[in-house]
């Protein structure tokens, strides 16, 4: 049987108040989402003890850091986290090096010494060594801050919004080594973010915040594909994330063939190999529904699926509905005319067409 | 030439910097803890304890003196006190001096060191202890490090305004040459006595002493509000 981690929090600030349960098995990803002043990041300093509790019960891979009913509450610095917080906090007095060794000096684990080597090399930092850490980047910084997190030999490693201190443009200096982190090191991690492109390349599943509460949780791609979710995303096109393989290569027409659980999508060459893994993105708006299988169209992608259910959306002239094809859950933002033409309710079989997919990985 | 070299003034001038040297080593071991409280606490005992630090800042010394004189003279609690432990009474000793500067300087050391910690935030002290530090290593190793320009200040500000010092010196030490006859006692007997010529000389010694003294403060305060922009 697998460990797991066990995360029960209740806590109270001014007039705020955070009640959640949060389990993941030991080893995974979990994603805190939510609008700001959701709690996400109140709940991870919870678990680093840096917070105040009404009462806890934290349970990390059968290790237990605080139970409110025996009173027993660990302080922070015998938890074994690893914390990043938004603003790479590395010691301005300390030097890239010594930064490393504070952790290293501090870690009560027996720490081989080619793990040191082998962080180091993982986050690409070995030429920041001897650099002060006033003349480093904001992704340097966070790399630096990851290394020195993980050097501690965290159980669980707690992520507060890592890249927003980062420029849009440089967040590949550090999203690549997250993700790296999550596939060759199997750390338990909390990630906080809002952002869906960072969600969809690290975390294995989500839990959805809105006001200190958990609003849905599961996978990411059933969370993603959530209406209630839908809400909290206004500023973004709502969209549905798909893994797939590669299954066949039609070089005639540059296309790709790619299967996902419930049918294939047809996609512009870009490189693959096949068999390689994809993940895709599909706008909301990019997908439209026909209650006849369409026959003179120049769409390809052509899906048929059954509808589970229909949102009306901020905009009254707007529905988006939500479809399962066999499992796979996409989702279509027609206007409300359109659904009320066409007759469409829960449960009727209809066919999507996809008229474009953005490529993620 | 002569004059300059007075034995009487030589002392004053050594017990000046003795005191002024003690003060300001118990004030930096005394006020950092009353800072670092100052610094984190939510309690409402905050504003009290802070009310009594800045005090010595608007009361005249010779109310501060005054007091002193009754609590640690031989019917004070602290002269029973210093008395029963075979001490005799502070008043009109160096460790009366002493105890005196300490409380009139306390701000000019607390402030300082208050807003250093203030400026360095909670965040390195709660990085330090989520890599494994206990609130003593975390202290020592990060906020001590980081709080060293608030000690540079506290250390001089404290040491300058002990030397500057009147008021509660007389009121408590007397002005009883090698005893408690410190610079500026000593500059107010001078005039007191008539003898303008060594007022003059040590009065001018003070203010040149005092100046350079400041100067540095001055240009590292500027240099310090430039690397904070």
């Amino acid at each position: 049987m697998r460990e797991s981690n066990e995360i029960r929090l209740t806590l109270q600030k001014d007039t705020f108040k955070v009640d959640v349960e949060l389990n993941f098995p030991v080893g995974q990803c979990l994603a805190l989402w939510g609008p700001s002043g959701s709690g996400k990041t109140t709940i991870l300093r919870a678990i680093a003890g840096l917070e105040k509790v009404q009462s806890a019960y934290i349970n990390i891979g059968a290790e237990v850091w605080q139970d409110s009913s025996k009173s027993i509450n660990l302080p922070t610095f015998k938890r074994a986290i690893g914390f990043v917080f938004q603003e790479a906090s590395i010691f301005p007095h300390l030097s890239v090096e010594e930064n490393l060794n504070y952790a290293v000096l501090r870690n009560r684990t027996s720490l081989a010494p080619s793990y040191r080597e082998s962080i180091v090399d993982l986050l690409e930092i070995k030429d920041l060594m001897h650099k002060s850490s006033a003349h480093l980047s904001g992704g340097e910084g966070q790399r630096v801050a990851i290394a020195r997190a993980l050097l501690s030999s965290p159980k669980m490693l707690l992520l507060d919004e890592p890249l927003s201190a980062v420029d849009v443009n440089k967040k590949e200096e550090v999203l690549p080594w997250l993700e790296r982190i999550r596939r060759e090191l199997s750390i338990s991690m909390v990630y906080v973010s809002h952002s869906l492109d960072e969600l969809t390349r690290l975390a294995d599943s989500v839990v959805v915040l809105r006001g200190g509460s958990i609003l849905s949780r599961g996978s990411l791609v059933e969370v993603l594909t959530s209406a209630d979710a839908l809400i909290y995303r206004d500023a973004q096109e709502p969209s549905v994330f798909i893994d797939g393989l590669v299954t066949q290569i039609d070089p005639k027409w540059h296309l790709v063939e790619i299967s996902f659980q419930g049918g294939v999508l047809w996609i512009k060459d870009q490189g693959f190999k096949l068999g390689q893994r994809a993940r895709v993105k599909i706008n909301a708006s990019d997908v439209s529904i026909a209650t006849e299988l369409p026959s003179h169209t120049s769409i390809q992608n052509i899906i048929p699926a059954v509808i589970s259910d229909i949102t009306e959306l901020n905009h009254p002239g707007e529905c988006l509905i939500r479809v399962n094809c066999q499992g796979t859950f996409f989702l279509s933002k027609i206007t409300s005319r359109a659904v009320e033409h066409l007759a469409l309710g829960v449960g009727r079989p209809i066919w999507i067409q996809v008229k474009s997919v953005a490529l993620l990985k | 030439m002569q004059d300059v070299i007075d034995p009487s003034i030589l002392q004053a001038l050594l017990l000046t910097t003795e005191l002024a040297a003690l003060t300001t080593l118990l004030l930096l071991i005394l006020g950092t803890p009353i800072a670092w409280w100052l610094s984190r606490t939510n309690s409402v005992l905050r504003f009290p304890i802070k009310a009594l630090v800045t005090l010595p800042l608007v009361l005249p010394p010779t109310v501060l003196g005054f007091y002193l004189l009754l609590i640690l003279g031989p019917t004070g609690w602290v002269g029973h006190l210093t008395q029963s432990l075979g001490l005799g009474t502070l008043p009109f000793s160096f460790g009366g001096l002493l105890v005196g500067s300490v409380i009139y300087s306390m701000p000019f050391a607390v402030q300082p060191l208050q807003n250093a910690f203030e400026a360095i935030g909670p965040r390195p002290w709660e990085v330090a202890q989520t890599l494994r530090a206990s609130p003593w290593d975390a202290f020592l190793t990060v906020m001590l490090p980081l709080a060293r320009p608030g000690f540079y200040m506290a250390g001089v500000l404290s040491f300058a305004h002990t030397v500057g010092e009147f008021g509660i010196v007389l009121m408590i030490g007397g002005n009883i040459p090698g005893k408690t006859q410190v610079v500026s006692t000593q500059i107010y007997g001078f005039v007191e006595s008539m003898d303008y010529q060594k007022a003059n000389e040590l009065a001018a010694f003070m203010l040149v002493f005092s100046f350079a003294l400041l100067l540095p403060i001055a240009i590292w305060g500027q240099k310090l509000q430039i690397n904070s922009k």
